[in-house]
């Protein structure tokens, strides 16, 4: 059994589907956060089988969890605080998305544009519809930007 | 400050108040002779185009005011890899208002985002074209007297006709608005303007193949050309863009007041032996275009 040790304040991202941990990883920018990550890939879940696991060793206002409710928002946000479970955060959908998936509509002007931030606006909260910002191109998950 | 990105920026009656001073430009235009004496409009033409921006021109020239621009991306600092937001910011600097055309979808309101002068989206790609529009909105309300009680039959390239698109987007708000899509298979209107507007709307339409079928019941024809360079491959457009030609014998079978709208220009999908026709009211909607951009002019300006 492998042990990571608890952490005194930050998150802990649980449920995650096996394999996607490294992606939501980049998704929340954690590369640029310096302070402790752990990330644990296909750990046992009796709901899920497999399950991936990431804990952030940081201040609590120090991570822009929406986006995870587009990722998926069957993610279980845990927050700590002095080294216990202060609340269990529902996600909801994002209002926009920025930068997080690309606009793969090749007459859409962020193909071109430089440094032109990618962003996509919640259209339909009940078919969980995103459209480009600038072209209104539908989003599809798997274009993620690289 | 407001800019044009979408006919659906203005609410109804802002609309309905600038359709109303178009309707006072054409019948008292020496009125407005010297309504933007000093002023300048930018038109920023990243892709050919003739009647929008002539259009364009002529309705500054028509208020007093001077025009400035260019015609292609060639001519412009685009060739040198200049950004939208770069050049918008330069010519805010030059001029008191700006239309743009650019053949990327959203770059209208990229410029909008970074420009301190009202920007006009004088087409972006397939995307938006809202000052044909307000073309199109005009010439029916002048020659039918209404917006609404209306049946009309929107035919050709339906898929990337962005002025159908449009012109659906703003008919939607009227009450007993009805469409006929008339388009073969492969240019049907697509998913996001039949689920996201039509049926989240209630609003009653119905898709054929035969224009022949479809015109009996119209009020309004609305023509629009196949355009090739919405095409990746040359063989689809040569193999579809005759496909809905409008003939003096498919208009026997219209009714006496049915009006046909094009958003120009023509290729052959109107025969010019209906030219004469009465009902054939495209050129006059090409004038109106001219009046509607100076109401839009004078209104932005106004807002500014």
């Amino acid at each position: 059994m492998l042990n990571i040790s608890g952490i005194n304040e930050g998150y802990v991202l649980d449920h995650i589907k096996a394999g996607r941990s490294m992606s939501i990883y980049k998704d929340l920018k954690l590369e640029q956060l310096d302070c402790p990550v752990a990330i644990i890939k296909n750990a046992k879940s009796s709901k899920m089988g497999k399950k991936d696991m990431i804990k952030v060793e940081c201040p609590i206002n120090a991570l822009d969890l929406d986006i995870l409710g587009f990722i998926d928002h069957n993610i279980t946000v845990n927050i700590i605080q002095n080294d216990k479970i202060v609340e269990k955060k529902e996600l909801h959908l994002p209002k926009q998305i920025i930068n997080v998936i690309k606009c793969k509509n090749p007459r859409c002007i962020t193909s071109i544009e430089q440094e032109l931030d990618h962003i996509f606006i919640l259209t339909d909260k009940e078919k969980e519809i995103y459209r480009c910002k600038y072209c209104e191109e539908q989003q599809k998950k798997k274009h993620r930007k690289s | 400050m407001r800019h044009l990105m979408s006919p659906l920026d203005f609410s109804v009656d802002e609309l309905d108040d600038l359709l109303t001073l178009a309707n006072d430009i054409e019948h008292y235009p020496e009125k407005y002779a010297h309504a933007c004496d000093g002023k300048k409009l930018a038109t920023c033409f990243y892709e050919p185009s003739t009647r929008t921006r002539l259009s364009f021109e002529a309705a500054m020239l028509n208020l007093g005011g001077s025009v400035l621009g260019f015609s292609s991306a060639d001519s412009s600092s685009a060739a040198k890899g200049e950004s939208v937001s770069d050049t918008i910011r330069v010519i805010s600097c030059y001029a008191d208002i700006c239309a743009i055309r650019h053949p990327k979808e959203g770059a209208a309101l990229v410029a909008s985002l970074k420009s301190f002068i009202p920007v006009i989206n004088a087409g972006d790609g397939g995307h938006q074209h809202p000052t044909q529009t307000l073309t199109d909105l005009l010439t029916i309300r002048s020659l039918k007297g209404r917006l609404s009680n209306l049946t009309i039959g929107l035919c050709g390239d339906l898929k990337f006709g962005r002025t159908a698109h449009s012109l659906i987007h703003a008919l939607i708000r009227y009450a007993n608005v009805k469409f006929v899509l008339i388009s073969p298979e492969e240019l049907r209107i697509p998913d996001y303007i039949r689920e996201d507007v039509l049926i989240k709307n209630n609003v009653p339409f119905t898709e054929l193949e035969r224009l022949e079928d479809a015109i009996p019941s119209l009020d309004i024809l609305y023509m629009t050309r196949v355009q090739k360079e919405r095409f990746f491959n040359e063989e689809d457009y040569v193999r579809m863009k005759d496909f809905y030609i409008l003939t003096k014998d498919k208009l026997k079978l219209a009714k006496e007041d049915m009006l046909i709208l094009h958003p120009l220009p023509r290729v052959n999908e109107i025969s010019v032996e209906i030219d004469d026709d009465p009902r054939a009211v495209y050129f006059k909607q090409a004038q109106y275009g001219v009046y509607v951009r100076m109401a839009l002019i004078l209104t932005l300006l106004k807002w500014r």
